[in-house]
């Protein structure tokens, strides 16, 4: 019973930081109609962002987390204006390539900057356990599910009490009507990209204490995000965050449960859930069903 | 005959006479790269009718060339049957599995299908490596040296000459592509094509005409499954050895790519978009070594040109002929 | 009176089709002037030139300057334009739709405006959560009036506000158009397909037709003139 305990809880963990950058991908295909298969790259980027601050920089673990905040939401926007503004009208294969092209030159630029060199990364929490009830509790994984936690209702209230935010929300499903009211529907989007890349930038940072630093760090955890995202439904934030944390816990379950699935299967049982979703149900657990008859 | 079907012919011809003179020219490392064209030739044929006629993204035809190599691979180990013999197998095999996943992804739209497939690539090597029991997990399969690889061990004879294993190879995958080529072209000048362009044109005035949508578009995926399939076959063929590595998340990437480079919808460019996924790591590599440069080169080129070139290489060749031709608008072949 | 809004000669065209071909109105500070014609006519287009949502060539002035920018600037000018089809945001509940209208406002009363428009929309008072998609098209023609009131414009672009709507809610919104303009001296361009109430509620008229003016005047000698409201305006 106490195992299974924990495997919730570190099942938690690891589904708060795919709810995490299941957000950023919800954020940014409500705004721009767009799959980020580039997602993972930018969190893997800003990670290593805040891991040369801390390493040759002489930064502490909290303000280099700050400044890699900073620095990720500036170039959220910057490649969201240089490379997606131009093509987001136009057809969605064209898109796509555009974001799998960032896919490949950022994962190059990583490697060419950083090497493949495996680094490992501190945890800012400590990595010891605490008792609950008799269970064995990881710190860093009631740290991990924290932040996710503080991040998203952060997000939350800057979209429901801000005007920034209501803007943002109008741009992204009216655009030709948010512009009457004199929003400048460019810039939102580009701000929801900006706020996308800070959600793959925690999430990165949460991930790299544990798998370890490299420029393939985040490519199964976007698997995973793309899941949770789709269990959630594509255009639900609260979907996306629900959809991450159960996503997190049923593949730790499945994993320690079910001994075929094991630890090899956990990415074919996520694709297994994009699959049966998007057939089954394609509006996902939170999102409206659309329709869409020929 | 009209005048698109006689330039469509002339080009072909052109296109077979310089494949089958070009080995006399080139080194033998030179011909193994160009076999490799022909084979990335012969996927993109199929892809181009799924993505450039019906519209469906595929960010995963690499896992219908793993199913192609490994039944060439399987059945030449396991169960001595020749090279040769195995292609129209393993064309079988993985259009039959392209059929079976079409018909799921019928129901998928634009980015939730590629988001699907993508994930499909992503997750291939984990399932090969699982059963293992049947692809030889994770250190695969190897072919080399065994009997049924033709020309592996001694040159074979063809017309009396004496030809190598990559001559053997680069003919062997030229006459593939080049009948692939032909057979697409019929395919796309029949009522299929006409079904194809229609759904892809207009899904409801398709459907108002009495096609049938699902059908179009899985067959549309079982053909272009099966010519992946047969490039799957080749490449094991010509890389003598597979694992789940042979077959990784990049290879898919890159086909769709290759498509898009060579503009959606035509044939000519594809032979463009073939040199291209072959040619450019390899010349990325040679603007920078170290690690890492070569992706980036191509990410920047690929950005680049989608951002400028919206009608890829076809799009290219049409505004130059239409600037030579004096204005006259021919229709793509 | 001077005019708040003038078009001088102002074409404009959508793609290979040009939809106007030199228009030129004013509309004096105060006072209401209606838009009139067949479908096709240009109508719509008219108002899209003005608030920029359309290329256009031609002089356009504002209290004498020139209008230039789109939609953002415009906005910003004080000119709100109420789309065809009301353009409310149907995801957003009715207090959002309402906020966003105050969107270019800087000042601090944008709480206490939202509180006035229940003089003019009693039901918004007790409907400020409910998602806008869920009201009726007349409740929601009207939040898209309110939403363009809280910008606090100088100048008000109603492009067909009677789309779809049943008789009685048209004449209502016609009234309450009138009564902004009488109390509060709201300038009003008003396109309208219902030429007879588009008369009724306006000082000025001119009619369109294929892009350009074809008779103008006062509404109440063109309401008049049987000629102009046979050939013109279809009664």
């Amino acid at each position: 019973m106490a195992d299974f305990f924990q495997q919730v809880v570190s099942g938690l963990a690891s589904g708060g930081v795919y709810g995490a950058l299941a957000l950023a991908i919800v954020l940014i295909h409500r705004a721009t109609g767009v799959i980020n298969f580039a997602q993972g790259e930018m969190a893997t980027f800003s990670t290593y962002i805040a891991w040369t601050l801390t390493t040759n920089h002489g930064f502490s673990y909290w303000p280099a987390f700050a400044v890699t905040l900073l620095v990720s939401f500036v170039g959220g926007v910057g490649i969201h204006q240089a490379v997606i503004r131009p093509v987001e009208r136009g057809p969605q294969i064209r898109v796509v390539i555009i974001t799998i092209g960032l896919l490949l030159l950022i994962n190059g630029l990583m490697t060419w900057i950083w090497s493949g060199e495996v680094r490992s990364v501190p945890s800012p929490f400590p990595t010891r356990t605490i008792d609950v009830g008799g269970v064995a509790i990881s710190v860093q994984d009631i740290g991990t599910i924290a932040v996710c936690l503080v991040s998203v209702a952060v997000l939350w209230a800057f979209f429901q009490f801000t005007k920034v935010g209501l803007a943002l929300r109008a741009a992204a499903v009216n655009p030709a009507e948010a512009r009457l009211v004199g929003v400048r529907v460019p810039w939102m989007l580009g701000l929801g990209w900006g706020l996308a890349a800070v959600l793959g930038a925690i999430a990165g940072m949460l991930t790299a204490p544990s798998v370890f630093l490299d420029p393939n760090m985040m490519q199964a955890v976007l698997i995973y995000a793309f899941a949770a995202a789709v269990l959630g439904g594509i255009d639900s934030p609260v979907g996306a965050v629900v959809g991450g944390l159960m996503l997190g816990v049923g593949l730790n379950l499945l994993g320690v449960y079910v001994g075929f699935v094991g630890s090899d299967l956990r990415l074919p049982a996520a694709l297994l859930v994009i699959l049966v979703v998007l057939l089954v149900r394609p509006a996902g657990l939170f999102g409206k069903p659309q329709v869409k008859k020929v | 005959m009209s005048r698109a079907t006689l330039r469509t012919l002339l080009l072909f011809a052109v296109l077979a006479v310089t494949a089958f003179a070009l080995p006399a020219f080139l080194s033998d490392f030179r011909a193994q790269q160009f076999a490799y064209v022909a084979i990335y030739l012969v996927a993109l044929i199929g892809l181009n009718i799924l993505t450039g006629y019906t519209r469906q993204i595929s960010l995963g035809h690499g896992a219908f060339m793993a199913i192609g190599g490994y039944t060439t691979a399987i059945l030449m180990a396991d169960h001595g049957v020749k090279d040769i013999v195995t292609i129209p197998l393993a064309i079988i095999v993985a259009g039959a599995a392209g059929v079976l996943f079409g018909l799921p992804a019928a129901r998928l739209s634009g980015l939730y299908l590629a988001l699907a497939t993508f994930a499909i690539a992503v997750a291939t090597p984990a399932v090969i490596k699982k059963f293992e029991g049947f692809t030889g997990g994770g250190s695969g399969i190897n072919l080399f040296g065994t009997p049924e690889l033709t020309a592996s061990l001694t040159p074979v004879k063809i017309i009396g000459f004496d030809v190598n294993f990559n001559n053997w190879l680069y003919y062997l995958s030229w006459t593939v592509a080049l009948i692939g080529y032909v057979i697409a072209w019929l395919i796309l000048r029949g009522r299929t094509g006409r079904a194809f362009r229609a759904v892809r044109d207009s899904e409801t005035a398709a459907v108002s005409s009495g096609i049938s949508l699902t059908r179009t578009k899985v067959l549309a995926f079982g053909i272009s499954a099966a010519y992946a399939g047969a490039a799957g076959a080749l490449f094991a063929i010509a890389t003598t050895f597979v694992n789940p590595d042979t077959f990784p998340v990049a290879l898919s990437i890159f086909l769709l790519v290759g498509v898009v480079v060579s503009g959606l919808g035509s044939l000519t460019g594809l032979i463009v978009g073939a040199v291209f996924i072959q040619f450019m790591p390899l010349w990325a590599q040679s603007v920078s070594k170290s690690p890492g440069a070569p992706a980036v080169v191509y990410g920047v080129i690929l950005i680049l040109l989608i951002l400028a070139l919206p009608g890829g290489a076809s799009g290219l060749i049409s505004r130059v002929l239409q600037l030579t031709r004096r204005g006259q608008n021919f229709p793509k072949p | 009176m001077s005019a708040l809004l003038e078009l001088r000669d102002v074409e404009a065209r959508y793609g290979p089709v040009q939809a106007l071909r030199g228009v030129s109105i004013e509309v004096p500070e105060g006072s209401v002037v209606a838009v009139l014609g067949a479908n096709g006519a240009g109508k719509t287009t008219t108002l899209r030139a003005v608030s920029g949502t359309v290329r256009r060539s031609g002089e356009i002035l504002l209290a004498g300057k020139p209008l230039r920018g789109g939609p953002e600037a415009v906005a910003k000018a004080g000119i709100a334009h109420v789309p065809e089809g009301r353009g409310t945001f149907t995801a957003l509940s009715v207090v959002e739709n309402l906020r966003l209208g105050a969107y270019t406002r800087r000042d601090r009363s944008v709480k206490a405006d939202i509180e006035r428009m229940a003089d003019y929309f009693p039901w918004i008072s007790d409907r400020g959560a409910q998602t806008a998609g869920t009201l009726s098209g007349g409740e929601q023609q009207m939040l898209a009036l309110a939403r363009a009131l809280m910008g606090r414009p100088r100048l008000l672009l109603l492009d067909e506000p009677s789309l779809g709507l049943a008789p009685l809610i048209v004449r209502e919104i016609f009234r309450i158009v009138r009564e902004l303009n009488e109390k509060e001296g709201l300038t009003v361009l008003v396109v309208e397909q219902d030429a007879r109430i588009a008369l009724n509620a306006s000082a000025t008229a001119y009619v369109l037709e294929v892009g350009k003016v074809a008779v103008s005047g006062s509404s109440a000698e063109l309401r008049d003139h049987e000629a102009v409201r046979r050939s013109y305006l279809g009664y």
